[in-house]
């Protein structure tokens, strides 16, 4: 099966300007984003996921510049774009994006069927007359029951999960190619983080979309991900398909987010904690930015940036340790046990 | 929980609380019943709603109980009491908060945060001794003592939510509500925060009740959980055997909906649907029972006898 990119992102450079001094949050990332894929994005708090994702919709905040790279959709080169009436052409009409917080993307003081009939009227989906028809048939789909009476309720007349079914509606009405979600399930209950989940792969096969996921809870990437990249401190330091993510994974901080685990810590034991924290981003990083928190840093971490090294034709990893000079190290032993998974306690399931 | 003696730190027994909200009466809490051993974790799970905070805010007395009493070693705690014994119930039971950003006062310094309790209860002698409580405080922790002086915002999450548990620490406390303390934290960081809760449990007998909605760090941390849905524990048992068998479809539901980190696993996870309606307590009664030693479940006769079959 040829795998056909449907954009693809070049060396980009994030930087932001904070009263004076600058931040570099994205540091010459490369992504081919294939068409069709569950893309899952997993790291640390900061890592930048969220303002790498934001780029591709021209969502920066207006601090922020790209100062270097490209993000090419449909032959052209977004960072090129200047003005907001190109954006218009992309943003929620070919790519899409759903938020951790619902009410950032709804109007409190809107019909909730209102406000999905505008975005229809403004992208002209369908013929005025039948907007309001196809609201109702796009509340129905993502799951609101009696979706004809609820169609005039209010955003707070609404539960969380069913606000965020409610942006879902939204951000599928005008069949985008690309749906990004950044982390639309963290603040919902695990009963309707899983609905949530459902639908958006439901979405995700019939409409043959292809979707960013983002979230740094690695059960979730493991359920809807074909593929998984791991962020550190503005790099995709890992990416490769979900399986060979969780059962083979090559970089150290991918060891130590799998190790951090509660599912494979042992009970009454100690759960493996990575030390430290992040690097600060107003710096210049030198070498492996991971490399002070990371127990297996040989001396060149410290001084050169590492190259990505691929494992296969769909894995590869930003580290030394794959470099064929480097002294063989095997993954901790968590690492080895989550392959078997001899992590199983008992018969009770891997929760 | 074979190391634990088996001696209730803290008994509810039979609490209900509820809420005005306009005309309507909303019950939060609805005549729920447990023990807590002494050394023991016992966890709270449930949806958001269910019920879980007002239960730990009942039992530091942030909210009041219509029905029932809480004891805690051996006194009753709820309702009236004297100065003397409210004062130590606010000295040995503590509360650790979700948002540690939320919970720590912004302007003040880590020093004035972390001893703030023990200076209202005026438990120390002079500067000296407080100065001290403060740096071992942080010590204990995994903290600078350095740090006293700086601001909370100056502190990554984690390090946040480590003040605020020293500050909960600091008054030796024997026992701890702590209200999802690490929800709003990496999985890198919560590591470090779960290892340290464990560790004062090892080390000094503290007891927990722990709230959380993420059932993976509950089934590591806890020696027993009690299941709640719509203010009622609708199931309780030792952590490993609610896992191994939950009973109430309720527990099934939330079990099953768990996120499962094994791409092979996950991708044929089968989610169970729970109906509240399914149940028919029209006729008789539900009640909580004991359906095999130390595993309850609430159910009328009917459902009871289902479930011992399922054993
Ligand atoms: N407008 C801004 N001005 C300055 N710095 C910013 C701005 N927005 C984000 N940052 C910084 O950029 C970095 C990346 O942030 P980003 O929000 O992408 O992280 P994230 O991986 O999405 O984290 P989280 O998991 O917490 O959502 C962080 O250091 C953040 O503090
Ligand atoms: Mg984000």
């Amino acid at each position: 099966m040829a795998k056909e990119t449907i954009l693809s992102v070049k060396d980009l450079e994030i930087e932001f300007n904070l009263r004076g001094k600058t931040l570099q949050p994205i540091r010459k990332i490369s992504l081919d984003l294939y068409k069709g894929e569950t893309l899952a994005i997993a790291g640390e708090s900061g890592s930048g996921k969220s303002v790498f994702t934001k780029s591709f919709i021209g969502m920066l905040d207006s601090n922020g510049t790209i100062k270097g790279g490209e993000i090419i959709f449909e032959g052209k080169d977004l960072t090129k774009f200047k003005k907001e009436k190109e954006w218009l052409q992309i943003r929620g009409k070919k790519i899409a994006m759903v938020f951790q917080d619902p009410m950032t993307s709804l109007n409190p003081l809107k019909r909730i069927g209102e406000q999905i009939r505008e975005v229809i009227i403004e992208h002209k989906v369908v013929p005025k007359e039948q907007a309001k028809q196809r609201v109702i048939q796009l509340l129905s789909e993502v799951g609101i029951p009696d979706a004809e009476s609820r169609y005039s309720d209010f955003p707070h007349q609404f539960s969380g999960g069913m606000r965020q079914r409610v942006v879902i509606a939204i951000a599928v009405a005008c069949q985008p190619d690309i749906l990004i979600c950044d982390e639309p399930t963290t603040a919902l209950d695990v009963t309707i983080q899983s609905q949530i989940i459902e639908l958006v792969k439901k979405i995700q096969k019939e409409l043959k979309i292809t979707v960013i996921y983002i979230t740094h809870d690695l059960g979730v990437v493991a359920e809807v991900a074909d593929r998984v990249a791991i962020m550190y401190a503005g790099q995709i330091v890992e990416i490769g398909t979900a399986e060979e993510v969780f059962f083979d994974p090559r970089h150290p901080y991918t060891w130590a987010l799998l190790s951090s685990l509660p599912q494979f810590g042992e009970k009454g034991g100690e759960l493996f904690a990575i030390e430290g924290v992040p690097p600060n981003l107003f710096k210049k990083i030198v070498g492996d930015a991971f490399a002070p928190r990371n127990r297996y840093a040989l001396e060149v971490d410290f001084l050169a940036e590492p190259p990505y090294f691929p494992v296969s034709e769909t894995h590869k990893a930003k580290t030394w340790l794959l470099d064929p000079r480097a002294p063989k190290i095997s993954p901790p032993d968590v690492i080895r046990r989550i392959k078997e998974r001899d992590y199983w306690q008992s018969d009770g399931g891997a929760v | 929980m074979s190391r634990i003696e088996r001696e209730p730190i803290l008994k509810v027994e039979d609490i209900s609380v509820y809420f005005k909200n306009g005309k309507k009466t909303v019950h939060a809490v609805n005549h729920v019943s447990f023990d807590i051993f002494k050394g023991e974790t016992f966890s709270l799970v449930g949806e958001s709603g269910s019920g879980k905070t007002t239960i730990g805010r009942a039992i530091v007395r942030l909210n009041q109980i219509q029905t029932g009493r809480i004891i805690f070693q051996n006194e009753v705690i709820s309702g009236k009491i004297s100065r003397t014994l409210h004062s130590k119930v606010v000295r040995k039971v503590q509360m650790i908060f979700q948002d540690p950003m939320a919970s720590l006062n912004e302007r003040a310094k880590v020093n004035y945060i972390i001893s703030e309790g023990l200076i209202n209860s005026r438990e120390y002698k002079n500067q000296q001794e407080l100065d001290d409580r403060v740096h071992h405080a942080l010590l204990d922790v995994g903290l600078l003592p350095e740090f006293a002086s700086r601001f909370p915002h100056e502190f990554s999450g984690g390090q946040r939510q480590r003040i605020g548990i020293a500050r909960a620490l600091i008054m030796k406390p024997d026992f701890i509500v702590a209200d999802e303390p690490i929800s709003a934290l990496d999985v890198s960081i919560r590591a470090q925060v779960l290892n340290l809760l464990n560790k004062f449990k090892r080390e000094r007998g503290l007891s927990y009740l722990f709230i959380a909605h993420d059932l993976s760090v509950v089934r590591f941390i806890s020696d027993r959980i009690a299941v709640i849905y719509a203010g009622k524990i609708v199931e309780l048992a030792d952590a490993e055997r609610l896992f191994q068998k939950p009973l109430h479809p309720y527990t099934k539901n939330l079990l099953s909906a768990a996120p499962v980190p094994d791409p092979r696993l996950a991708k044929s996870k089968v989610v169970t649907i729970y109906d509240p309606t399914q149940h028919d307590y029209s006729k008789e009664k539900p009640t909580f029972s004991e359906i095999e030693p130390g595993h309850f479940v609430y159910g009328n006769v009917a459902e009871l006898e289902k479930y011992s079959k399922e054993l």
